[in-house]
C-alpha cells in the first residue's frame, strides 16, 4: 500500500530480494529523500538483476513510494539502465572521436561478424551484449572497450578475438 | 514600476517580471514555448531571444531569453533586432525538424500555437531533408489523443501536469532528439486535469479525445461566454457548437475564479446535451399514457398548474430565472427547497455566515494566497476539483516565500522549486478518508465526521479562549492552531457536502478565532456541491424545506405540484418521494432529460440546457455570473423559466431586471447584464467568428436555398458571423482569437496585463453583502442512534456525482458503480474482499466493496453512484453485509484514489 502512486497498472509488482532492500536500505540512509534515492535503487536492482524489468521499476516504485513515472523518467534518462534484458556480457564499444580515428569501425564489423551481433543485439546465446558508449574516457588508448566491469584497450582484432574467447571459457 | 525601451519605444513595466511577461504585456509580439503565464519560466525552449543593450551606447548588444531576464529600470532591448530575428527563426526551425507538418489532420490545425509562432518567426521553409525521429503512441483514456511525432519538447505538459496539477502518471523520457512524454505505460492519464493538458500543449501532442469524434476546426465553431454548471465554482468556460451539436468545452480566462485550467468534469461533461435522450416534446397525461399535445393546445394544462394548492420545488442545477419565474408562479409561500433537509440546513447557515463581517469568501485566486490552510470534511478534488488545483499552488507560497529572501525572482520556476524542495505552506485535511490532496498536506486527520468535528473545535478553542472550550486528544491540534495564527493570510474551508452541519460550525467557530486575534477579515470558504445551490437557496424561505413540500403532498393538504429541473429521487428517500407523487393530482416536471421524476410526471415540459440558453447563476462565494446561449435547441424545449412565465414571449433581460428588484440580496443581478450602450449602430456581438464557413451549404441537403440565419431578439449576441467584429476591449468574448494569434494563447491580448483582469471587466458580482455580526456557534451532535454498524460518511466522484456530467458519455467511461469504502479490520470483519457487493442495511442497496488503507474502523465512505444507492433511507450508520451476484457493470477498477488496500500492482 502506498501513498501517493496511483494504482492502475496491467503490471504486478516482483518482491524485492533480501540483498536488494538491505543495499536500497543502506542508499536511503546517504539520501535527504526517497525520491534520490531512486536512481541507486535502480542500479541495484540491475547489478542483482543484470536489468530492470517492469516488475522491478514497480517494486522498486512500491518501496519507495515514488511514482514509477518518476522513476521510468530516471531509468530512461541513463542509457546504461537497461530495461531490456541483457546478455551475461555487456560489451560498451565506444565509438566517440578518438576511437573513430583509431579505425573502430573496423572492429564493430569485425565483431559484428564474430558474434552476429550489431549494436543494441544481444547473441543468441545471451553471452552477449553490444552497446555503443559516447567515451570511456581512456582516449590515448583508443580503440577501447569495455566488457562487464573490465576496461580493454589498444584493442585489434586478434585481441578482440581473444577477449571473447576469455569471457565465454569463464562460463 | 520600472521603464524599459523597447525598438527605441520607452513603456512602463513591472520589475518583477520578466520580459517576456512584460512585452506581451504590453500588446507586443514576442514568439514563445515553454513559458506560461501561470507556470513561469523555465528557459527551455529558447524561442524568445531579444537583444539587450548595456547602454545606450552599446551597438551590439547580446542576446538574452526574454522570459529569463527581469525587466530592469534602464533595461534597453530589441525584438526587430535582426540578429534576435535570426535566432527566433533558427529555434523554430530546429525546434521543428522532426514535426510531421500533419496540421490538414491534425485537430490542433487553426488554433495551434506552433502555427502562430512558426509564422510569427519567420520560418517558412524547411531544409531539414532528414529521417525524422517518430515515437510509437500510448492509449491515455477516454479523454485524451496521443501523437509524440507533433512534439517539440517544450515540456509545459510535464510541468503541467505534475508540477502544477500534481499529477504523478506523466513524465520526461528519455533525451535529446527522443525525448518522449507519456506515462510509464499505456493506461488512463489519472488526474482530474488532464483535459488542460489540450490547451497547455503548445501543438497537437495532446488533444481532446471525444472532440476527435466529431471534429470541428475552431474557426467553424459558434461560440459564447459560459459558465460551467458542473459544481458550484462556476469556472469560466467556452463551449462551441456546430451542426445542431455541442462539440467541445474550453477553459475561458476569468482573472478571479478559473483562470487558464478547469477540470475535465467540466470539459469532458456536457454531452448530454446532444443525447437522443433528451426530452424534446411536451408529453401531458391522458389516462395511463402520456400524449404528445400540439404546442396551441398546451396553455389550459400548463394553467391548471397555478392558483392555490400549487406548490413548486426549486433547483439547485436551474438558473436564478427559472427558480424565480417558479417562485413568481407559485408564490413565497409555496416555494420549496430541491435539495435534502441536511444539505439545505448546512446551505442556509452557510449563507448567514455569508452575511457576517468577520470572514471572507475567498475566490479562487484568493484561495491560491492563502498561506496556511484547514479543510475540514470536504474532499475537494471530487466536489471542487479546481479549489483543489488552487490549494496546490497555495502550498506553494512557502517556496515564493524562500525565493523572495534569495532574490530569487518567483518567476524563475525551476529554481524556486529546487530551492524549496518538499519545503510547503501548512495545509491540513480532516476528512473522514484519505483525498487526493494528502499528498501536499501538512496534516492529515482522519477520522468519523463527528470526531472531526470535535477536533476542529478543538482547534478554535486553541485558537482563542473565547471560543467554545473544547479538548481533543489528536496531537495535531496544536500545531494546526499556531500554523493558522501564524500566517498572513490562513484559510479555513469546508461545506455542505459532508453532510455534517457541525464540520461547518467548527470552521466558523475556528475562523471566528482567528478572526479576534487579528483585525482583518478570515478568508472562510464554504463549498456546496451544484452550480446553483446559493442561488436558489438565496431565493427560498428558509423554513421552506423539501421534506415539509413532500409531506404536504402526502398529508393532501396540497394536491398539484409543479418540479424544476430536478430528480427528487436524489433528494430525499425513494420511499418518501414515491408516497408524496403517488398522493399528487397533478405533477408537472420541466427538465431536459429523463430521471426517475420525470416519470412520475403528468405534464412533462421539455427545458433547454446550459448552452441553450442565457442564464446566470451564483456560485460558493455568492458571485452571480451571467452565460450566454450559444445554440438553439431544435426539438421544441424552451428555457424552464418560459415554461414557468405568464408572458411566454418575455426576454430574460426582464426577468434578470424583475428577479433584482424583487429578491432579496439579488439586487446586483442585473449589473450582469451588457450594457447596451457600448453596442454601436445596433450592431450585436457574433456568435461565429469572422472565418465561419459553410453557412451558405451547411443545411443544403435539406434545401438549395440558404436559410435566413435566426434572429436572436433575446440577446446582444446573434447567431451570424457579421456585427461588431471582435477586438482587445469587445464588451463580450466568447472565443479568443487576435491577429497572428488563433490558439488560446491569444488571451494576453484581452488581459490588461499578463494574469490580469480581462479588459472588458466582468468577473460577476458578488450578491451578498456582509453586515452582521455573529458569535460563537455551539456544535450541532448527532442525534442519529447508533445501530451497531459503521459510521457512514458520502463519498464524492468527480465523474458521477454530479447529475448531468454523469449523463455524459464521455464521463460515462471514467465512472464507477456505488462502492462502500471500509478498513481493512472492519473489511476482515465481515468477511469482505475487495469488489464483493456488499448489501447495505439488508434493504435492496448494493454498492462494491473498497477497502481502504486509510479509513478509520468503525466508519465507512459511501459513494452512492449515479444515485444507485437511495442514501436517505440509510441513517447515520449502516451494517453491511456480502451480497449475492448484483448486476452491477462498472465495478470499481477505474477507481482513482491514494490509497486503495489491496495493492492494484
Amino acid at each position: 500500500m502506498s501513498t501517493n502512486i496511483i494504482a492502475s497498472t496491467a503490471t504486478k509488482a516482483r518482491p524485492l530480494t533480501a540483498a536488494e532492500i538491505s543495499e536500497i536500505e543502506h542508499e536511503m540512509e546517504l539520501y535527504p529523500d526517497k525520491q534520490a534515492v531512486g536512481l541507486e535503487a535502480l542500479k541495484i536492482v540491475q547489478k542483482h538483476q543484470g536489468w530492470v524489468s517492469d516488475e522491478s521499476m514497480l517494486a522498486i516504485s512500491k518501496f519507495l513510494d515514488i511514482p514509477v513515472a518518476d522513476l521510468e523518467s530516471v531509468a530512461t534518462f541513463f542509457n546504461l539502465v537497461y530495461r531490456q534484458p541483457v546478455g551475461k556480457n555487456v560489451i560498451l564499444f565506444c565509438n566517440s572521436v578518438s576511437c573513430w580515428i583509431m579505425g573502430c569501425d573496423g572492429l564493430r564489423s569485425h565483431i559484428n561478424d564474430q558474434l552476429g551481433v550489431d549494436f543494441g543485439d544481444t547473441t543468441e546465446d545471451e553471452a552477449f551484449t553490444f552497446i555503443p558508449v559516447p567515451c570511456l574516457g581512456d582516449c590515448d588508448r583508443a580503440p577501447v572497450m569495455m566488457v562487464g566491469d573490465d576496461l580493454h584497450r589498444n584493442l585489434t582484432e586478434e585481441k578482440i578475438d581473444q577477449i571473447v574467447a576469455d569471457y565465454r571459457n569463464k562460463e | 514600476m520600472a521603464k524599459i525601451v523597447i525598438d527605441g519605444i520607452e513603456y512602463e513595466v513591472n520589475p518583477d517580471n520578466n520580459l517576456l511577461q512584460e512585452c506581451l504585456s504590453q500588446g507586443l509580439d514576442l514568439p514563445y514555448f515553454c513559458w506560461h503565464p501561470c507556470m513561469g519560466s523555465v528557459g527551455a525552449c529558447r524561442q524568445c531571444a531579444v537583444k539587450q543593450y548595456r547602454d545606450a551606447d552599446d551597438e551590439n548588444g547580446m542576446l538574452v531569453m526574454a522570459c529569463m531576464t527581469p525587466a530592469t529600470d534602464g533595461s534597453i532591448i530589441s525584438i526587430a533586432d535582426p540578429q534576435a530575428k535570426d535566432m527566433r527563426e533558427r529555434v523554430i526551425e530546429s525546434l521543428m525538424i522532426s514535426h510531421p507538418h500533419d496540421c490538414p489532420v491534425c485537430e490542433e490545425g487553426g488554433e495551434c500555437h506552433l502555427q502562430d509562432m512558426t509564422l510569427m518567426s519567420g520560418h517558412n521553409y524547411r531544409r531539414y531533408d532528414k529521417k525524422k525521429v517518430t515515437h510509437r503512441n500510448q492509449y491515455l483514456g477516454p479523454f485524451i489523443n496521443h501523437e509524440m511525432n507533433r512534439c517539440i519538447t517544450c515540456y509545459r505538459c510535464v510541468r503541467f501536469y505534475d508540477d502544477y496539477a500534481g499529477g504523478t502518471d506523466l513524465a520526461a523520457q528519455a533525451s535529446h532528439h527522443h525525448t518522449y512524454f507519456g506515462r510509464h505505460e499505456e493506461g488512463v492519464l489519472e488526474s482530474e486535469f488532464s483535459g488542460n493538458l489540450v490547451e497547455v500543449c503548445p501543438t497537437g501532442v495532446f488533444t481532446d479525445k471525444a472532440f476527435s469524434e466529431h471534429y470541428t476546426r475552431k474557426w467553424d465553431l459558434q461560440t459564447a461566454p459560459s459558465v460551467c454548471t458542473g459544481c458550484a465554482v462556476g469556472c469560466n468556460t467556452t463551449p462551441g457548437e456546430r451542426y445542431g451539436s455541442l462539440r467541445r468545452i474550453v477553459n475561458r480566462y476569468n482573472s478571479e475564479i478559473n483562470g487558464y485550467f478547469i477540470c475535465d468534469r467540466g470539459r469532458f461533461g456536457f454531452d448530454y446535451v446532444n443525447s437522443e435522450e433528451r426530452i424534446k416534446i411536451p408529453l401531458v397525461k391522458n389516462g395511463a399514457e402520456m400524449e404528445v399535445v400540439p404546442a396551441g393546445e398546451l396553455q389550459p394544462t400548463i394553467e391548471s398548474f397555478s392558483g392555490p394548492g400549487v406548490i413548486g420545488i426549486a433547483s439547485p442545477r436551474a438558473s436564478n430565472e427559472s427558480n424565480f419565474a417558479l417562485r413568481c408562479l407559485v408564490g413565497d409561500e409555496n416555494f420549496y427547497s430541491g435539495i435534502s433537509d441536511d444539505e439545505f440546513e448546512s446551505t442556509q447557515l452557510i449563507l448567514s455566515l455569508a452575511k457576517d463581517t468577520a470572514f471572507h469568501s475567498p475566490s479562487v485566486r484568493e484561495i491560491e494566497q492563502a498561506d496556511a490552510v484547514i479543510v475540514l470534511g470536504e474532499d475537494l478534488t471530487n466536489v471542487a476539483p479546481r479549489i483543489a488545483l488552487a490549494l496546490r499552488q497555495s502550498v506553494r507560497n512557502k517556496a515564493i516565500e524562500l525565493a523572495k529572501d534569495c532574490n530569487i525572482p518567483t518567476w524563475q520556476d525551476a529554481a524556486v522549486r529546487e530551492l524549496a524542495q518538499h519545503d510547503r505552506s501548512p495545509l491540513a485535511i480532516l476528512s473522514s478518508y484519505a483525498t487526493r490532496l494528502d499528498d501536499v498536506a501538512s496534516d492529515t486527520v482522519i477520522d468519523g465526521l463527528e470526531a472531526l468535528a470535535k477536533i476542529g473545535s478543538a482547534i478554535a478553542a486553541q485558537i482563542s479562549d473565547k471560543a467554545p472550550p473544547a479538548n481533543s486528544a489528536e496531537e495535531s491540534v496544536g500545531r494546526i492552531a499556531e500554523q493558522l495564527l501564524n500566517a498572513k493570510r490562513p484559510l479555513v474551508i469546508a461545506g455542505s457536502s459532508s453532510g455534517s452541519i457541525a464540520l461547518i460550525q467548527a470552521a466558523a467557530n475556528i475562523a471566528r478565532a482567528l478572526n479576534e486575534k487579528r483585525s482583518s477579515a478570515i478568508d472562510l470558504c464554504l463549498v456546496v456541491p451544484e452550480v446553483n445551490t446559493v442561488g436558489m437557496s438565496m431565493l427560498v424561505n428558509a423554513n421552506k424545506t423539501l421534506g415539509s413540500a413532500l409531506a404536504k403532498l402526502q398529508s393532501g393538504e396540497v394536491s398539484k405540484l409543479i418540479v424544476l429541473e430536478n430528480d427528487l429521487y436524489r433528494r430525499a428517500a425513494h420511499k418518501v418521494v414515491d408516497a408524496a407523487l403517488d398522493k399528487a393530482d397533478a405533477v408537472m416536471v420541466v427538465d431536459h432529460m429523463p430521471t426517475a421524476t420525470t416519470a412520475k410526471a403528468s405534464c412533462l415540459l421539455p427545458s433547454t440546457t446550459f448552452s441553450e440558453h442565457e442564464a446566470t447563476y451564483v456560485n460558493y462565494e455568492g458571485r452571480a455570473q451571467l452565460s450566454f446561449q450559444v445554440h438553439r435547441n431544435h426539438a421544441s424545449a424552451i428555457p424552464a423559466w418560459r415554461w414557468l412565465s405568464d408572458q411566454q414571449h418575455g426576454d430574460v433581460d426582464a426577468l434578470i431586471n424583475r428577479c433584482a428588484e424583487e429578491a432579496a440580496n439579488f439586487d446586483k443581478l442585473d449589473d450582469l447584464l451588457p450594457d447596451l450602450n457600448q453596442f454601436v449602430a445596433g450592431m450585436k456581438i457574433p456568435r461565429q467568428s469572422h472565418r465561419y464557413s459553410g453557412r451558405t451549404a451547411m443545411k443544403a441537403n435539406l434545401n438549395v436555398h440558404e436559410p435566413k440565419q435566426p434572429v436572436d431578439d433575446q440577446s446582444v449576441m446573434s447567431f451570424s458571423m457579421e456585427g461588431l467584429p471582435l477586438s482587445s476591449d469587445s464588451p463580450i468574448v466568447g472565443s479568443a482569437w487576435a491577429p497572428a494569434w488563433n490558439s488560446n494563447q491569444s488571451i494576453s491580448k484581452f488581459q490588461e496585463e499578463i494574469n490580469g483582469d480581462l479588459k472588458q471587466g466582468h468577473t460577476g458580482e458578488l450578491l451578498i453583502e456582509r453586515n452582521e455580526t455573529g458569535s460563537y456557534q455551539e456544535l450541532a451532535s448527532n442525534t442519529g442512534s447508533a445501530n451497531g454498524g459503521l459510521q457512514v460518511a458520502i463519498a464524492y466522484q468527480i465523474f458521477g456525482s454530479d447529475e448531468l456530467s454523469a449523463k455524459s458519455s464521455t464521463i460515462q467511461q471514467r465512472m464507477t458503480d456505488a462502492y462502500v469504502a471500509i478498513s481493512p479490520a472492519d473489511a476482515d470483519a465481515l468477511g469482505l474482499k475487495q469488489g464483493d457487493n456488499v448489501s447495505l442495511d439488508g434493504n435492496g442497496n448494493i454498492a462494491v466493496a473498497c477497502i481502504r488503507s486509510k479509513i478509520k474502523q468503525g466508519t465507512a465512505a459511501l459513494y452512492c453512484g449515479d444515485n444507485e444507492v437511495d442514501r436517505y433511507a440509510l441513517g447515520a450508520s449502516v451494517s453491511l453485509g456480502k451480497a449475492a451476484d448484483a448486476n452491477l457493470v462498472r465495478g470499481i477498477k477505474g477507481l482513482i484514489v491514494s490509497d486503495l488496500y489491496e495493492e492494484g500492482y
